[in-house]
């Protein structure tokens, strides 16, 4: 007979109950998955002990994708079926990714939609589908290692993605099968990091030389708080770039011509790397590169010159630094603390200008490929629900404005960039011709006058205007970005009432579906039943409905509801119990928005009640005086 | 009870209707205002409790942002008045002030000529600033006051401190270009 297990009295041990949640940085180079375990935030390595997941997925015909250290060693081999980088393009429409170099190894498929796709031999892949690859590889590796299914996952983002960029990364984990709580901007995700160590207050700035990117961010810490005060970067801008100038240097010297093949290239991408990296802790190192007539050409690089090389790429990275500065309204002066984040911050030459430009030595005591990821963890706790009484908060801001197409090809500004999110602002049209049902607009995020420096989100067309005279409609659009930095809107004709439907058509991203098409693609491939699976989604839905609302209903129901009212929220419920122990997915989506429709006015309520009670005592003093 | 939404920004904030904020005041209840509304609090609610808290974050935003700032602040109190600025009807304006305007707006173009344009764009800036601030203390003493004559002053002066905004954000611009 087994022994029973009994805890000591008040120290329940119910492991089932703490959820299982992991913060994941995608990175443009490497990707790590992180989780908080005995409550220390740790990156999880894989079964031969490596923490980086190289972001590099091989394809090969009629065999699954090869992803990582293994992909990463087989690109000069095979270089067009190897796909690094991929982040570079995610979001990207086809010109984008063109102008981002020549000598991108792959080969792109000239398709109608804008957004490119990649020619492998196990068939055409867009960046989405490429991230959803790693990201399945740090899914696995993050459930093998806890134990169990992961209820949900923080996946960063840098904070200078735009609205595209963002869409294309959550896409990417809903293709993964991750229920994506909250995408959480990198240099947020360091603050955090360093902030929860060191439980310092103050402003401090976090700088954030990736692979791909580049972000600065000012935070100002106040009692668990971070609030973000501004954000600036390039999001085309990383330590690839850095490979590209050393391995135009070599090309040089070794009288390689620009008509290389990709192989060629894909060596000497490599060969600059690993000289940038031996730069790191050496003051000169040699550079030994086959050539294609099977030769091989060797030179000496030195700190000095490859310096001389990169400076200009580093300087690049402090004009963002004063404009944020400015935009926080914050002088060098005022900067507590400089955090480096990201691989390239490895190199001396960037660590001594930031040094220089913010008059400090920056901090650099966590691993800075690491801390990205133990952020992201830690966040990803809070939210799962593991910290109940946790005081920290993110407040977090939009990096880039958002602005329509006005006559002449020119952008009004509608949410300007840094502002707090989540925001909504609402902006009023109207008709120009007699009878006009219906009304394009184009949605643009950057900060340029003109329309065709901004970058094009997605036009939107507004159907069933009721026909009236010109000018007579008010139709109030509303611009809606929530906590992820996503972008939503909603029309609505004033003098009527009447609501506009949306038809959205984003610039770059993939329709809703193109998603549901490779959901279900995927779910064949991983032999699962689609149906089966979006029952089993419903139900848990219904069950967090049910819970959430039980709770609710026990902490202010009885003061918040008449007797008639509750009766119809218990009815409604049982109902919603009903239907979900049977099988028909539609009846349990509706029984859910039944019963969304019967809380409404009573989740008013109680977020009135709780807004009122976070100044009650404020209140109270200003009484007495 | 009345709703968050129908509250006016400064009954929202625990604060008293006037032009003078101590932002430290505003930016503590800021937080506690977010720290009970953010959609992070509510990760686990129901898809209707996130909406909700996502609108109420959304407003408490917006409310800190017409509060924290002296302009929007200004415009929020005439509009609380029942005054408007009537940006598209209205567009008079002193004279004299348009003349300032126009010596600003000419040095401003003439920036890049000179030797040294970000020095010249940096004094530029400064007298903006200075003419800000004075605007601001203007405002103090008008809506202390709280006369229909001073709301009246109140909205001129407010109309002028758009334009000298409006300069400032194009020195800026300007001044970006020039790095």
């Amino acid at each position: 007979m087994a022994l029973l297990q009994i805890s000591e009295p008040g120290q329940f041990d119910a492991p089932h109950q703490r959820k299982l949640a992991a913060g994941i940085d995608l990175g443009t180079t490497n990707s790590l998955v992180a989780s908080v375990r005995s409550g220390v935030p740790e990156t999880l390595p894989d079964e031969q002990g490596e923490h980086l997941l190289p972001s590099v997925v091989q394809y090969l015909k009629g065999a699954a994708p090869v992803i990582g250290a293994k992909a990463r060693a087989a690109a000069t081999k095979d270089p067009l079926n190897t796909i690094s980088s991929v982040k570079r393009f995610m979001g990207r429409g086809l010109n984008d990714v063109k102008s981002l170099g020549s000598q991108l190894p792959y080969e792109f498929v000239d398709s109608e939609s804008d957004m490119p796709r990649l020619r492998t031999a196990a068939g055409d892949f867009s960046p989405v589908e490429i991230s959803a690859d790693i990201l399945r590889n740090l899914k696995q590796r993050a459930q093998a290692t806890l134990g169990d299914e992961l209820t949900g996952v923080v996946i960063t983002v840098p904070a200078y993605f735009d609205d595209a960029q963002r869409q294309a990364t959550k896409d990417a984990a809903r293709l993964a099968g991750l229920n994506v709580m909250r995408l959480m901007n990198e240099p947020t995700a360091a603050a955090v990091a360093y902030g929860l160590d060191r439980g310092s207050e103050g402003v401090h700035a976090v700088f954030d030389l990736g692979g791909g990117t580049f972000d600065i961010s000012i935070l100002r810490l106040n009692k668990g708080v971070f609030e973000v005060l501004a954000t600036s970067g390039d999001s085309a801008l990383g330590g690839d770039d850095m490979d590209h100038v050393i391995a135009e240097w070599i090309m040089q010297q070794a009288g390689i011509k620009d008509d290389a093949d990709h192989a060629q290239f894909r060596r000497l991408m490599h060969v600059a790397r690993d000289a940038k990296e031996a730069l790191t802790g050496n003051d000169n190192t040699m550079v030994k590169i086959e050539l294609s007539d099977g030769t091989f050409w060797e030179g000496e690089l030195t700190r000095n010159k490859f310096n001389e090389l990169v400076d200009p790429l580093i300087r690049k990275t402090l004009i963002p630094c004063r404009r944020t500065l400015r935009d926080a309204g914050i002088k060098v002066d005022d900067i507590q603390e400089v955090v480096m984040v990201g691989g390239s911050t490895r190199v001396p030459r960037v660590r001594e200008l930031v040094g220089e430009f913010f008059k400090r030595e920056p901090l650099v005591d966590i691993d800075p490929d690491k801390v990205v990821a133990i952020g992201a963890a830690v966040q990803a706790d809070i939210l799962a629900g593991n910290k109940p009484d946790g005081e920290m908060l993110l407040l977090d801001i939009t990096p880039l404005s958002l602005g329509l197409e006005t006559m002449g090809g020119l952008v009004e500004k509608v949410i300007s960039r840094n502002t707090p999110i989540p925001v909504a602002r609402a902006q009023d049209f109207t008709t120009f011709k007699d009878g006009q049902t219906a009304l394009a607009l184009h949605i643009v995020q950057g900060e340029r006058e003109l329309v065709t420096d901004c970058r094009s989100l997605a036009h939107f067309e507004l159907r069933g205007i009721p026909p009236m005279v010109a000018g007579a409609a008010r139709i109030r659009v509303t611009f809606q970005v929530d906590a992820d930095g996503l972008l939503s809107v909603s029309a609505k004709e004033q003098t009527t009432g009447t609501e506009s439907s949306i038809q959205v058509k984003p610039s770059y991203g993939l329709t809703d579906n193109e998603i549901e098409h490779m959901l279900l693609d995927s779910f064949d491939h991983a032999k699962d039943d689609a149906s089966i699976r979006m029952l089993r989604e419903k139900q848990v839905e219904a069950d967090r409905v049910i819970e959430a609302l039980t709770a609710a209903i026990e902490e202010n129901g009885n003061e918040l509801l008449s007797q008639q009212e509750r009766a119809t929220i218990d009815a409604s419920m049982q109902h919603l119990v009903t239907v979900k122990a049977g099988e028909d997915v539609r009846e349990i989506k509706k029984a859910i928005g039944e019963l969304d429709k019967a809380t409404q006015e009573f989740a008013a309520r109680r977020m009135n009640v709780s807004i009122n009670k976070a100044l009650t005592g404020h209140k109270l003093d200003e009484f007495k005086n | 009870m009345e709703s968050t939404f129908s509250q006016n920004y400064f009954e929202l904030f625990a604060l008293p209707v006037s032009f003078e904020v101590d932002s430290n005041t505003l930016s503590e209840h800021y937080r506690e205002l977010q720290r009970t509304s953010h959609p992070d609090k509510f990760a686990n609610a129901t898809d209707q409790e996130r909406r909700l808290a996502v609108q109420t974050a959304a407003h408490i935003n917006e409310a800190f942002r017409v509060l924290n700032n002296p302009l929007e602040r200004g415009k929020y109190l005439l509009s609380l008045q029942g005054i408007n600025l009537d940006e598209e009807t209205d567009t008079r304006m002193d004279p004299q002030f348009l003349m300032q305007q126009m010596e600003l707006r000419e040095s401003l173009e003439s920036v890049r000529d000179t030797q040294d344009p970000l020095a010249k764009l940096a004094s530029l800036l400064q007298e903006i600033e200075n003419t800000m601030s004075d605007m601001i203390a203007e405002l103090s003493v008008l809506f202390a006051n709280a006369n229909d004559e001073a709301y009246k002053q109140a909205r001129d002066t407010i109309r002028k401190m758009q334009f000298m905004h409006k300069l400032r954000d194009e020195v800026e611009e300007l001044e970006e270009d020039l790095i």
